[in-house]
């Protein structure tokens, strides 16, 4: 194509389109270039610096996800000052807060100490939220780093537990302002932005308030956008992802019918994200599709047939309640005729429920009065 | 919708109308807000409260209840005036535009700001602004179809989408907003009184006949049956004996729920199938325990006619079996057997029956659902509907008439009521109301009302307050809020113990049969 022009990446050729990033070229290419903060269907921010790379004849190495390709360019991705500068900033990263995961220099005498102190703040002998599914501690293995001098890590700000729905966990927030994109950019609900400034710096909900008194609606796109254990939903704290069978669905509140990943552990949902690589809502969700979901076990779930004596429910059998369905709407056929029967059927259930519904009153009971709440 | 929830982002104008996206839709709504925050895309939103939309529109229109027809006429007496309608779109796709062009010579700005209370100029920058735009989307839901005049506000949406050519194309359309995650697969099935799967009618001889054949029966019934909201007055007559109610909560979700709780005790027998005691099960004669969404196999279909899969994550508590398997055993008992393996069988069946769908098959929605129209295995799905003609060949317009809401206030009722959802909540609250942190963030049902109104009748902030209408009365907290205007009040109808519905109006759109949810009049009392 005549809009296309060649760039070199780890001594390959690869052509690309105007307006290209250097990561775009490259992730296009299947060569992989880490990255923390650079959230999908935003603009780049630059903030982590782990997708540094080393272009030929420029002295400071690039973030390749917001600088954009140029003809000729010649690139380096994992050059040796670029493993370097990485390896640099993951460990700061590491450095600062709670990350109390193994790969945080487990060998260094004041483990201990250091450990205490965050199940203390944690209010929990768990390890991190996050482990075993957190970005840093895959770069940390990856690049083979860990944290050091974790002597003098004071917390800053105390953890969020003020709402139902999501923990913010400032002290192991790495500042890479995923939340703030998928807050502003995703969701477009302007409720996060960062705040303050050097040591200080924070992640903030209007002029610092809790996030239930802010404009926050509790879409939950930030804590699905947090590659790290900063931001927790509350009710799946610490389930880990290898205890858990994610399964594809569709929401079933309103009619965006968003897809949705069931995280399953022993029979129960515990959590639910968004799907990611599928339309129509490409990993958003709102509050109700992704922590709506405790009625699905909710102690009152109706888990027999009940038939009404005296005024009074009682428990029945498939057989006894079916059979005297069946007997009753048999007879009112008979002696009022198929129309004196309706059918309500369901904007909530499924469309093989609705066909059989419809089937049935039609083929079966010999009427047309089926219906259902839509209207309403 | 006639195009795609992702397809509002290439609009260049959208028109929200009667819809509190935000809160009701709000996936869809960050479409919206993405359109108009980073790609130019104007907004245009016409709704009686300030809804958060609000804050990102270029232009709000705040209609008096009811008066719909009233200010899209407007907007295309100006439109016309102004010669900014699409002659060759016109010309080519549409018919009886003299019609309809003769019918808005009377709707003048001056004229519409009398009914609507929105300003003359208003009327004509909203004009301007749909008609001046290379693709307009116009999004519609609720606040447009639960009036009296439901379906006339529909097609003059129609009307004023035609008049501007935005119909077929990408960032243009009408889009009704589907309120439950499958009305339109509800609809789509043939659960409605008048049409099998794919909307064939069962007035149609030769669909009954296909159909006879299919099921192995004769003696479909021929003539049409009858509206939720048709029925339940006639159980209160004694017309109607029984109900088999599948999923259904109408005994809060019904106008006028005094009346149709008359209705039902009316009833010989009631047979409700749920995955909760609801408020309607509790009169019932037979409770049948169903599976929830997480727990069986099936597909939905979502308001861009996507059809999607869902599928079975946990094992259902106790005895609970699937909708469809319990149906097919009431069917067998009654000497019809429906006897299905799975889910699967059953919409293998929809595929054979129904036109539309098939083309759609398990194996093809396994990663990303299939948009319906979709005749055939090698058909794409349709996206964007109307693109070359419309389904009966060309549009036509429809001269309307504005006509005043059912019920006004007057001095012993003052007020207005509309009714609606609230973020946290759905429905009737059967599903939300379980979950503890939604409860949190929204315990319980209140009445919003603007802070001139809640001096006017000595409201405070926060306290009980009654609320009459001519057919019942709730107690509910008073909110005072700028999202109202004054002299309307709001009140969510997620709670069935101070049901908005008590107040509401079963006055019915005669086409549609839906209720006038929207509008009715009310007078306020101090509770406390
Ligand atoms: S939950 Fe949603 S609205 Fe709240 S801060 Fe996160 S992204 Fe923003
Ligand atoms: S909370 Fe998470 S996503 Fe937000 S800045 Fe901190 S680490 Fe990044
Ligand atoms: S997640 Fe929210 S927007 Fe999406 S389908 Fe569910 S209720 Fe609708
Ligand atoms: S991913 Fe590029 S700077 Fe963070």
């Amino acid at each position: 194509m005549e809009n296309q022009k060649p760039i070199v990446i780890n001594g390959n050729r690869f052509n690309f389109t105007e307006g290209d990033t250097i990561l775009d070229v490259a992730r296009q290419n299947n060569i992989e270039i880490p990255t923390l903060c650079h959230l999908k269907g935003t603009t780049p921010t630059g903030t982590c610096r782990v997708c540094v790379v080393e272009i030929a004849g420029q002295e400071d190495l690039v973030t390749s996800c917001d600088t954009k390709a140029v003809e000729g360019m010649i690139v380096q991705t994992e050059s040796s000052r670029v493993v370097a500068s990485r390896k640099q900033t993951i460990k700061n990263m590491l450095s600062m807060g709670n990350h109390n995961c193994a790969v945080r220099a487990p060998h260094e005498e004041s483990w201990t100490q250091y450990q205490l102190k965050v199940h203390a703040e944690d209010k929990s002998p768990e390890l991190c939220p996050a482990w075993g599914d957190c970005r840093l501690q895959d770069l940390a293995y990856h690049y083979q780093v860990s944290g050091s001098d974790y002597s003098n890590v004071e917390t800053l700000y105390p953890m969020e537990m003020a709402n139902p729905f999501i923990i913010r966990d400032f002290s192991r927030c790495i500042l890479c302002g995923r939340c703030v994109k998928a807050c502003n950019e995703i969701q477009v609900n302007n409720a996060i932005e960062f705040g303050y400034d050097g040591d200080k710096k924070k992640i903030v909900a209007g002029d610092d308030k809790l996030l239930k008194d802010s404009d926050c609606v509790f879409c939950g796109e930030c804590v699905q956008a947090c590659p790290v254990g900063a931001l927790v939903p509350k009710d799946a704290r610490f389930d880990r992802p290898w205890e858990t069978e994610k399964v594809r669905s569709t929401c079933s509140y309103c009619g965006v019918g968003c897809q949705i990943d069931f995280h399953v552990k022993d029979n129960q949902i515990v959590k639910i994200t968004g799907a990611e690589d599928t339309a129509p809502n490409y990993g958003s969700l709102c509050v109700k599709g992704r922590f709506g979901f405790q009625f699905v076990h909710a102690k009152d779930r109706l888990t027999t047939p009940l038939i009404k004596e005296n005024g009074e429910f009682r428990e029945a059998s498939w057989d006894e309640a079916l059979d005297l369905t069946a007997k009753r709407l048999s007879e009112i056929k008979d002696a009022h005729g198929a129309d004196s029967i309706g059918v309500f059927t369901s904007a909530r259930v499924s469309n093989e429920d609705n066909y059989a519904a419809m089937k049935f009153t039609r083929a079966v009971l010999k009427t047309n009065n089926i219906d259902h709440c839509a209207r309403l | 919708m006639t195009n795609t929830i992702g397809d509002i982002g290439d609009a260049d104008v959208i028109m929200v109308v009667g819809s509190n996206t935000t809160e009701n839709h709000p996936v869809l709504s960050t479409v919206v807000k993405r359109a108009v925050k980073y790609k130019n895309a104007k907004l245009l939103v016409v709704d009686p409260r300030q809804i958060k939309l609000t804050k990102f529109a270029d232009l709000w229109l705040r209609p008096n209840l009811g008066s719909d027809v009233a200010w899209i006429n407007g907007l295309m007496h100006v439109i016309i005036a102004e010669n900014l309608h699409d002659k060759a779109f016109i010309e080519k796709r549409t018919n009886d535009f003299e019609g309809l062009k003769s019918m808005v010579e009377k709707f003048t700005p001056d004229y519409v700001e009398k009914i609507t209370g929105i300003a003359a100029q208003q009327i004509i920058d909203a004009a301007r602004l749909y008609a001046n735009a290379g693709a307009s989307a116009i999004l519609y839901c609720m606040g447009i179809t639960q009036h009296t005049t439901g379906t006339d506000n529909v097609k003059s949406l129609a009307n004023l989408s035609m008049l501007c050519g935005n119909l077929g194309i990408p960032g243009g359309g009408v889009n009704p907003l589907r309120g439950q995650n499958n009305v339109q697969g509800a609809c789509d099935m043939g659960g409605l009184p008048n049409v099998y799967t794919g909307y064939q009618p069962v007035t149609d001889a030769a669909v009954r006949k296909k159909m006879e054949d299919a099921w192995g029966i004769t003696g479909l019934p021929e003539k049409n049956g009858l509206t939720v909201t048709k029925m339940v007055p006639m159980a209160h007559d004694g017309d109607i004996k029984a109900f088999y109610i599948i999923g259904e909560n109408p005994l809060v979700s019904d106008p006028d729920l005094n009346h149709a709780e008359k209705s039902f005790a009316n009833l010989d027998f009631l047979v409700v199938q749920d995955i909760f005691v609801t408020e309607t099960g509790k009169m019932a004669d037979v409770i049948l325990p169903a599976t929830c969404f997480a727990e069986k196999d099936g597909t939905f279909t979502n308001t861009e006619r996507r059809v999607q899969r869902i599928r079975k994550a946990v094992d259902a508590p106790g005895d609970a079996w699937d909708d469809w398997k319990i149906t097919s055993e009431i069917a067998k008992r009654m000497g019809y057997p429906m006897a299905y393996k799975n889910a699967q069988e059953i919409f293998e069946e929809i595929r054979e029956v129904t036109p539309s769908y098939a083309g759609v098959t398990y194996e093809r929605i396994e990663r990303q659902g299939l948009h319906w129209p979709c005749p055939s295995q090698e058909h794409p799905g349709t996206p964007i509907l109307h693109t070359r003609q419309f389904t009966r060949g060309k549009g036509v317009f429809h001269a309307i008439d504005y006509i005043a809401p059912a019920e006004t206030v007057d001095d012993e009722y003052p007020l207005y009521l509309t009714t609606g959802r609230v973020l946290y909540h759905y429905h009737t609250g059967t599903m939300t109301r379980r979950t503890d942190g939604l409860n949190e963030r929204a315990p319980e049902s209140f009445v919003e009302i603007s802070a001139k109104d809640a001096e006017k009748f000595g409201v405070e902030d926060g306290s009980p307050i009654n609320v009459a209408s001519r057919r019942g009365q709730i107690t509910v907290r008073a909110t005072i809020s700028e999202q109202a205007v004054s002299g309307t009040v709001f009140i969510p109808f997620h709670f069935a113990e101070a049901a908005a519905n008590r107040l509401t109006n079963a006055a019915l759109d005669p086409v549609s049969n839906i209720p006038e949810f929207k509008v009715c009049a009310i007078k306020l009392s101090s509770a406390a």
